[in-house]
């Protein structure tokens, strides 16, 4: 039974995926110090149609924000964050980022870069990217005799 | 404070179940003391203004954050962050004039003012001169 099989990569993953959820959102990305951390974290997804691609920059406001698409494929991201400047006063955390950040990804396919819209919103970017018609799935219709 | 106190209030006659559970994460603050008060800043991104209940009673701060499920049944590529709730609570050793404690929520970053109370600011002591 394909079912019972025993997966020893899916216990592990599983054991890490709970191991996740106790120590935070982004697991062991940024605890990890072989794991460079890669600012800002990004979810991307798809559907027929387009790309959607999700990062959080909060206090990152639309003015400091650069998006660029090259190449059809290449998606690239940079802005910076700031800490309120205050003369006085200590500080008795930091633990939030700052600085200038810069991150470049690989789209898994081509997109028409005229057409890609970004929405900005409590301090989520939303990019919608239209997938190039050639990557499109096309559906074939079988004709019946 | 009295907001607080009716939400409460109401929250208690009518649980509300949600539909779907969401993991709930620990949001990231920094804390910088000045004279006159503390205040906080919390990367809460996904949070709007309306969405977020800030509570302090007995030297404690307690901050949670609601946040809508997002991309519900898709298939993710990437994947390097959950979306959930924000919780958050401070044990707040200094006394707090609590009434005038504001906040407020501006691209996804929640800012906590917490004046100290008159008693609790340093003061600077003049030396008379004979």
């Amino acid at each position: 039974m394909a079912s019972m099989r025993w997966e020893p990569l899916a216990e592990v993953n599983r054991l890490r995926n709970e191991m996740d959820r106790v120590f935070g959102r982004y697991g062991d990305r940024r605890s990890s110090p072989l794991a460079a951390p890669a600012y800002p974290p990004m979810n991307l997804w798809e559907d027929d149609d387009n790309l959607f691609l999700e990062a959080e920059l909060p206090g990152v406001g639309p003015e400091d924000l650069e998006i660029y698409v090259t190449g059809g494929n290449q998606l690239s991201l940079k802005g910076q964050r700031k800490r309120p400047e205050t003369p006085q006063g200590t500080w008795h955390r930091q633990e939030r980022e700052e600085g200038s950040y810069s991150r470049m990804l690989e789209l898994p396919c081509r997109v028409d870069s005229e057409h890609v819209s970004a929405e900005f919103r409590h301090g989520v970017l939303t990019l919608t990217l239209p997938k190039s018609p050639e990557v499109k799935p096309r559906r074939i219709t079988v004709k019946a005799e | 404070m009295t907001t607080a106190m009716t939400r409460a209030q109401v929250g208690g006659d009518k649980p509300q179940r949600e539909a779907t559970r969401q993991a709930t994460y620990m949001p990231q603050f920094d804390i910088q003391e000045m004279d006159e008060g503390l205040v906080l800043y919390g990367d809460m991104p996904g949070v709007g203004p309306e969405d977020i209940d800030i509570r302090f009673e007995n030297g404690e701060l307690s901050i949670h954050g609601k946040v809508a499920p997002r991309q519900q049944n898709v298939s993710f590529l990437y994947r390097e962050y959950g979306v959930g709730d924000y919780h958050r609570t401070f044990a707040v050793g200094e006394s707090i004039d609590v009434e005038k404690i504001c906040a407020e929520m501006r691209h996804g970053v929640l800012t906590i003012h917490l004046p100290k109370s008159e008693k609790a600011r340093p003061r600077r002591i003049e030396v008379r001169a004979e």
